[in-house]
């Protein structure tokens, strides 16, 4: 399709946020994720956010049951979706109403008239029409009857009203595509292949997505609307493809599996928002090894975990705070044990159920020290949604190698968000292969690796090894019950010793943006990567001297962060938590470490981080 | 390397005891049933190196320490959890559940009933002595209405649950009953249970000696043993008695059963119910019977067998794909959605 010579002139964009909002029923996700497609084809870099209500179907019209979904593109590095909307694309008045606040002044709405009713105004709790009462003057609005053009589009195919309303999102898909001058094959391709076995229902959708692009590119509109370039940004060649943090965990943890030479791996959970997509992603990977176990709770989940772990398999599970805090006493039981199994944190907001849609990293604390008795293990984070490819690989790893459970903390964010993805070499991936024990000379359970302290890894159905382990305190040099208090001492000190020696396999920390001294150091862990990662180069841009230090590690910590933090005069740590890293690095290091929380449910905005930059930068606190 | 195959030889009771020393109360109930389990399994020749004993905890729980099989002495209520998890990892193992009626009806009631309707090929033995022992004594979740305890120091004003209702309820498939002191019968009601594909439920009344001695003396004790006992056996009437002379039968016009004489100026033989151990009707109501109106049922009360749940779960991976071979993981990756970018 040479598209060239009907365009218009187009205005270049160096990197551009536009969020898609609408009625939870009104296609926005599948809106959001087919532009996304479009957009990695078309070269940017891109980071999406997800951002659904947390009612399964919220009365339609109302402001709760609003559903969106934010991309950001550009022809640079992109690592966060962005901190203000360029173009809200919104589907009814309660779309417009919750999430025009995000807009900055000056940017573009889209609005579908036809939806713009007494009826939804009023349940959107406007009390005049907002198109018409000047409020929206901040902003360009562009106003079209996106409810009328689709029914007289979608009108050949013979659709049920109520089909013909469900196009209307592809319409709007057509006039962002055309907009940003994208193609749009995949998204027709994507169509037919959904909609296979109802070929009118395909092409109504097609026919919608192409009605909308050809509007843009005949339509005599006001001169506001124009189409943009964005050009494609400098990357790496290569095979790509776009991944949420879902998938990367899901894959990270089969090519963790494959490592460790393991057979196959028991993932067990339980429903809980939003580590359920993790299982349903796994349950449609059977043919990779894997065997999904939806348990009766969260309890079970992780035994059955630990009882595969027991068996020789690769044993997993996942959830978020709440069933975290369930799974709590069997954590102990596989540090006693010392079974190796891998734990998914999606962290969610709490206490409590909190609010389950809505992303936080205030389960550190948790992760790190909630358990009876003296109970380490080690705990991992992802940065971004490509990073839970390579740490889903690191917690087996460390399981395996040291015989422990691993916490591995994502949040609600990485969950959703996706990212491009420079597809790895399946066949170069690292190799960690584990040797069950066999050998019955001299065996007892709890014999140990004279380097990692792992104890032997011995699984029913080997002859000869037949033996008992607990919850109950084992004697060091037997593996029998023991209360001799020397023994306890002796036993709690070697499972310490053995977390702690993690640390020594593992990379030193290293700066992830900037010096690796100076004024300032931001120290983040998770999801905060991208924000952390932007504000820090505008901050070092404007002459900062600042640097991005991003910590993978969290229990135990790398060798060298001690040694590397002190090389700052000032620590500034942005958590979206009420301050958990900012105490563990005080403990650890004694450093004047000082936090930067937001507990909002949301994301830090690049800007709130560059501003506590320039704070700390001038001493403030 | 060379593996010592133990278990050509034949193996006697005794080589499944470890060699840790039993710490149960003299005279506890547990004794007879680790010497019942333990006939079992060399009736069985279990290959000790296959056989797997999961615990919860309490003293039931302390049973896997005892026997030279793997054992996994786990937390409290969770072994059939931590048991489903063996048997999904590697379906091939034997393995055994050893709960009590704390450990499996109190605080890991919920996985009790989840373990048995989804069918998991487990021999779960649920030793019911009515109390906490190992905590000293406190009133249990099937200790009858009444009982005293440190906890109940006026009574227990709490219904008990019938284990075997429960697992009914639950959907087992496989129930039997039996007293730790009979060990013939438990040793066959424990080979029964081995034989069943899928969860078998075996309730045994076991008696504590420190705290809640004497509970089942109503049933037990030889003088009244044969009067309060109902054997039952799949295609034989259900007769008890000293000289069987008393039997069971549908009372006429309700869904109930009675107790009526037999033989000479007794009902029509043919009145007598049959026990069919596949009716879960008629499981429902021999599990409900109760002394002193009616006797206590033992025996394979239900046993209907159906496919295994870990059966199932592989037929289906089997079925999208699963082979236990590596799947091809740059093929996964590659799966749909990719774009290349030229150097």
């Amino acid at each position: 399709m040479d598209t060239t010579s009907t365009l218009r002139t187009r205005q270049a964009r160096e990197a551009v946020v536009i969020r898609f909002a609408g009625d939870s029923g009104d296609g926005m996700q599948v809106t959001g994720s087919r532009f996304t497609v479009e957009t990695a084809l078309a070269g940017n870099d891109l980071t999406t956010f997800p951002d659904f209500p947390a009612e399964i179907r919220a009365p339609a019209g109302t402001t709760f049951g609003v559903s969106a979904f934010q991309i950001q593109f550009g022809a640079r590095d992109v690592v966060t979706p962005g901190d203000a909307v360029d173009v809200l694309v919104a589907m009814n008045p309660a779309a417009l109403k919750v999430e025009v606040k995000d807009l900055r002044r000056g940017g573009t709405i889209l609005v579908d008239t036809g939806a713009f009713t007494e009826r939804n105004l009023t349940k959107a709790g406007f009390p005049a029409n907002p198109l018409e009462d000047g409020s929206l003057a901040p902003y360009q609005v562009l106003t079209f009857d996106i409810t009328r053009l689709t029914t007289e589009a979608v009108k050949p195919f013979g659709l049920s009203s109520r089909e013909a309303h469900r196009c209307r999102n592809m319409w709007a898909l057509g006039l962002m595509l055309w907009m940003y001058g994208r193609d749009r094959q995949a998204t027709i391709e994507w169509l037919h292949r959904k909609f296979a076995d109802r070929a009118e229902l395909a092409q109504a959708n097609v026919a919608a997505v192409n009605a909308g692009h050809a509007f843009g590119e005949t339509a005599e509109m006001s001169e506001h609307l124009v189409g943009y370039t964005v050009p494609s940004a400098p990357v790496e060649p290569g095979r790509y493809r776009t991944v949420s943090g879902t998938e990367a965990l899901a894959w990270g943890l089969i090519a963790g599996m494959r490592a460790a030479g393991l057979e196959k791996m028991i993932f067990a959970g339980y429903p809980i928002t939003p580590a359920s997509l993790l299982l349903h992603t796994l349950a449609n990977l059977k043919a990779y090894g894997v065997v999904t176990f939806q348990a009766e709770d969260e309890i079970a989940a992780i035994g059955a975990a630990i009882g595969a772990a027991y068996s020789g398999a690769l044993g997993v599970t996942s959830s978020s705070g709440p069933g975290m805090a369930l799974k709590t006493e069997m954590l102990g039981l596989a540090i006693a044990t010392e079974l190796p199994i891998v734990v998914i944190n999606s962290q969610r907001a709490g206490p409590s159920t909190g609010m389950p849609t809505k992303a936080e990293q205030s389960d550190l604390f948790q992760a790190v020290h909630g358990r009876n008795g003296d109970a380490p293990l080690a705990v991992i984070a992802a940065a971004t949604a490509v990073d839970c490819f390579e740490v889903a690989i690191e917690a087996v790893r460390i399981a395996t190698t040291y015989m422990t459970p691993v916490i591995v903390l994502s949040d609600a964010y990485l969950a959703h968000a996706a990212e491009p993805w420079r597809l790895p070499d399946a066949t170069a991936l690292p190799k960690f292969p584990v040797h069950f024990r066999t050998d019955p000379a001299d065996f007892h359970p709890f014999l140990r690796d004279p380097v990692t302290l792992a104890r032997a890894w011995a699984v029913p159905g080997t002859p000869g090894l037949e033996h008992r382990i607990g919850g109950l305190e084992k004697d060091y040099d037997t593996g029998h019950i023991s209360y001799d208090p020397d023994n306890h001492a002796r036993m709690t000190r070697t499972r310490a010793a053995k977390i702690a020696g993690i640390a020594s396999g593992i990379p030193p920390q290293r700066v992830a943006l900037g010096d690796d001294h100076g004024a300032v150091a931001v120290v983040g862990w998770g999801s905060t990567y991208g924000a952390i990662h932007r504000a820090v180069s505008e901050a070092r841009d404007e002459g900062g001297d600042v640097s991005h230090i991003h910590l993978r590690y969290l229990n135990p910590f790398p060798r060298n962060l001690g040694e590397l933090l002190s090389r700052f005069e000032r620590i500034l740590v942005p958590e979206m938590n009420d301050g958990q890293l900012v105490q563990l690095l005080r403990a650890a290091y004694l450093v004047p470490a000082i936090g930067l929380s937001k507990v909002e449910g949301k994301p830090f905005k690049v800007s709130e981080i560059v501003q506590a930059i320039e704070s700390t930068l001038k001493g403030q606190p | 390397m060379t593996v010592t195959t133990i278990t050509d030889a034949e193996l006697a009771p005794k080589d499944y005891a470890s060699d840790q020393e039993v710490r149960w109360c003299p005279g506890c109930g547990d004794y007879a049933i680790l010497k019942a389990v333990q006939k079992a399994l060399a009736e069985l020749g279990a290959p000790r190196e296959r056989t797997v004993f999961v615990s919860g905890i309490g003293c039931a729980a302390r049973f896997p320490y005892y026997l030279s099989t793997y054992g996994f002495h786990t937390i409290h209520g969770r072994a059939p959890a931590i048991a489903t998890g063996i048997k999904l990892a590697n379906p091939g193992l034997d393995v055994w559940v050893v709960t009590g009626d704390g450990d499996g009806l109190s605080i890991g009631g919920n996985h009790m009933l989840h373990v048995l309707r989804r069918n998991v090929d487990l021999q779960i033995i649920l030793f019911n002595n009515e109390i906490y022992g190992l905590t000293k004594g406190q009133y249990s979740p099937t200790s009858r209405r009444g009982t005293h305890s440190p906890s109940t120091p006026q009574g227990s004003i709490e219904s008990p649950v019938s284990p075997c209702a429960f697992a009914l309820g639950a959907g087992a498939r496989f129930v039997a009953r039996a007293v730790d002191t009979q060990q013939p019968e438990v040793v066959a009601l424990l080979k029964r249970a081995h034989a069943h594909h899928g969860a078998s439920f075996v309730e045994v009344f076991q008696n504590c000696v420190v705290f809640n001695d004497g509970v089942f003396d109503h049933f037990t004790s030889k003088d009244v043993a044969s009067d309060t006992q109902l054997h039952v056996e799949h295609g034989k009437p259900l007769v008890f008695g000293r000289n069987r002379e008393r039997g069971l039968r549908l009372k006429p016009g309700t869904v109930a059963l009675e107790v009526v004489p037999v033989g000479e100026g007794g009902v029509p033989p043919g009145d007598i119910l049959v026990h069919d151990e596949t009716n879960r009707a008629l499981a429902q109501l021999l599990v409900a019977l109760e002394p002193p109106a009616f006797p206590v049922a033992l025996g394979v009360l239900y046993c209907n067998p159906a496919a295994s749940y870990e059966a199932e779960v592989y037929a289906q991976a089997r079925a999208a794909g699963f082979t236990g071979e590596p799947a091809d993981l740059g093929a996964l990756l590659r799966r749909e959605g990719t774009w290349t970018v030229a150097p």
